[in-house]
């Protein structure tokens, strides 16, 4: 016995090691939370790798500032001017966007909605992956010490990233959205079709759960449902790219994700929601009707009429659409206010202002001579009544 | 004892020699021994290396793997197998621990790699150019055949073995492995 072993102690040393090993993953495999389990010892390999990656970053990191600080400062007026005129367009779409905005609140207010905010989030650097392709993963250099936990979200301005999935003191173990073992709630922007995103073996992702007699369309977009509970609702994932028939009743759709997974190099760990009540600003009371009506187009004035420049309008108030053009109102109101119509229990109706407007043009003494373009451009015009008032056939 | 064996125990001290030593059969195989920096540097900026360019070259990961071929080079350098399978079955396990699946795939399939890289190196002279670019290629084939094994058989992953893929990477691995190993060939110490 003893001369087999010491003729085949070589074989014998590599049957041991690959059973203990053979037996330590089958130890894992059968905990379900294995992560957790092993926790310990992929401290030892983070410790011991992540150091490094941090003196890299931070030597690439210096040496990019110092060329983009000092030296490549060559085009910078252009570029200047090119975001100065950026800024004007961006502006121009916050009118828009404001306006929107502002309209959702309503509604959700009046529907008693729930809106999800993300109130606080931590910024952080990329500094490894784990190397394998079996393992689609990041390392960021934020951890417990910065207030990460598991399963909070990691984005970008552009979309999702992935989870937390494992926290360290300094550094945090990142799981990608196109790792095998991820799953993201998600909705089709169009079609409202809910799915969870899955990703493949081949690091590609893919949209399951979504039944093949449904219509979907290469192009449309996809975002968070918030079904996950760990990404908030309406956050970018990516774009349908393909549409086929799938295995047991089901599509397979094919994503590109909005953020390019392979190049990340600063993400967002979203540390803090709230949950709130939809609020909106006290305007009176607003009907549908006098909503819809603001966004139809009407006659335009002629030119002496007051213009509103969209960009004058403050942050927050009911402003028009750019293709209505606001009928001011005279002195005191008066054009307005001729006919106001009250219904019995002191609401107002068809053909009259909210109360608000209306309080204000009642007192016509103490009405500034030329209005406020703010209130003017309020919804309180009946267009049925400034149609017929305005128009000058 | 196998007089091959003989041939293997460490001599007393290195004799400098003018003639260039040729290696032409196994009779004549040296054996090397690596300085305690080398032997822990090496592999752990290996792993550094892989952990850290797929930031920047994302396609790294999914072609080559450095742990591999730094497992490789030690264990055929010092043509012996115990010390490879260990060899294997750390640098195996640390890159393991790296990912999130669980810890083992990489050490299995790195441990039998190491053990019979210097089971060869015994066997073969392992020490020009050809020589070493089929044997990676062929031990990179051996290392995907394991781990695909236990990831499927034992972790259910679900990974898909791609032949145009794995020759590609197979073919990536043994030149960036005889490069490297032409590197590494200046640390080493005969024994």
């Amino acid at each position: 016995m003893e001369s087999v072993l010491g003729r085949y102690r070589n074989l014998v040393i590599l049957v041991g090691v690959l059973f203990l090993q053979i037996l330590g993953l089958a130890v894992q495999v059968k905990r379900s939370n294995d992560t957790e389990n092993t926790r310990l010892i992929r401290v030892w390999a983070v410790d011991l790798v992540t150091p490094f990656e941090r003196v890299l970053i931070w030597a690439q990191d210096s040496t990019g500032n110092l060329w983009h600080n000092y030296v490549y400062l060559r085009g910078v007026r252009t570029e200047n001017r090119q975001l100065k005129e950026q800024i004007e367009q961006l502006r121009l779409e916050q009118v828009r966007l404001n306006e929107d905005a502002v309209q959702a609140h309503r509604l959700q207010a009046l529907l008693a909605f729930k809106e999800q905010y993300i109130s606080r989030t931590v910024a952080a650097q990329v500094i490894g992956s784990s190397g394998s392709d079996s393992s689609r993963m990041l390392y960021i250099d934020k951890g417990e010490n910065q207030g990460l936990k598991r399963d909070m979200a990691v984005i970008t301005a552009d979309g999702i990233v992935g989870k937390v999935l494992q926290v360290f003191p300094s550094v945090s173990q990142v799981l990608l959205i196109n790792d095998q073992s991820s799953g993201v709630g998600t909705i089709l922007e169009k079609s409202r079709l809910q799915g969870f995103l899955k990703g493949t073996a081949t690091g590609e992702v893919v949209l399951e759960g979504v039944m093949s007699d449904e219509q979907v369309a290469p192009g449309e977009r996809v975002l968070t449902s918030g079904g996950d509970q760990i990404f908030p609702k309406g956050l970018p994932v990516g774009t349908v790219t393909k549409v086929g028939a799938g295995k047991d009743l089901f599509l397979n759709i094919g994503i590109k994700p909005a953020v390019n997974l392979g190049k990340l190099e600063e993400v967002l760990v979203v540390t803090e929601r709230q949950e709130r009540q939809a609020q909106t600003a006290d305007v009176g009371r607003v009907r549908a009707a006098d909503i819809l009506a603001q966004r139809l187009p009407s006659v335009p004035d002629k030119p002496a009429t007051v213009a509103t420049s969209p960009s004058t309008v403050p942050v927050g108030s009911v402003a028009a659409p750019k293709a209505v053009v606001p009928k001011p109102a005279p002195a005191g109101g008066e054009a307005i206010a001729k006919q106001p119509v009250k219904s019995s229990s002191g609401g107002v109706v068809a053909g009259s202002k909210p109360a608000s407007a209306a309080a204000t043009q009642s007192k016509p003494s103490t009405a500034p001579a030329v209005p406020d373009p703010a209130k003017v451009d309020a919804p309180k015009v009946d267009p049925a009544t400034a149609n017929s008032q305005d128009s000058p056939h | 004892m196998h007089p091959r064996w003989t041939q293997l125990q460490p001599t007393p001290k290195t004799v400098h020699t003018s003639v260039p030593i040729t290696y032409t059969s196994g009779e004549q195989l040296e054996v090397y021994r690596f300085s305690l920096p080398v032997t822990v540097g090496v592999p752990l900026l290996a792993l550094f290396l892989q952990a850290f360019l797929p930031r920047r070259f994302p396609g790294f990961a999914v072609y080559l793997d450095l742990p591999l071929l730094v497992t490789i080079y030690f264990a055929m350098a010092r043509r012996n197998p115990i010390s490879g399978l260990f060899t294997g079955a750390v640098i195996g396990l640390l890159q393991d621990m790296l990912g999130h699946n669980p810890i083992g795939i990489y050490g299995i399939a790195k441990t039998v790699v190491g053990y019979l890289a210097s089971s060869l190196g015994v066997k073969l002279d392992v020490e020009n150019a050809g020589a070493r670019f089929l044997l990676t290629l062929g031990f990179y084939f051996i290392h995907s055949a394991v781990w695909f094994t236990v990831a499927r058989g034992m972790v259910s992953l679900t990974q898909n073995w791609s032949w145009s893929r794995g020759l590609l990477a197979g073919l990536a691995n043994a030149f960036l492995g005889v490069i490297l190993y032409f590197f590494l060939d200046k640390f080493k110490q005969r024994a």
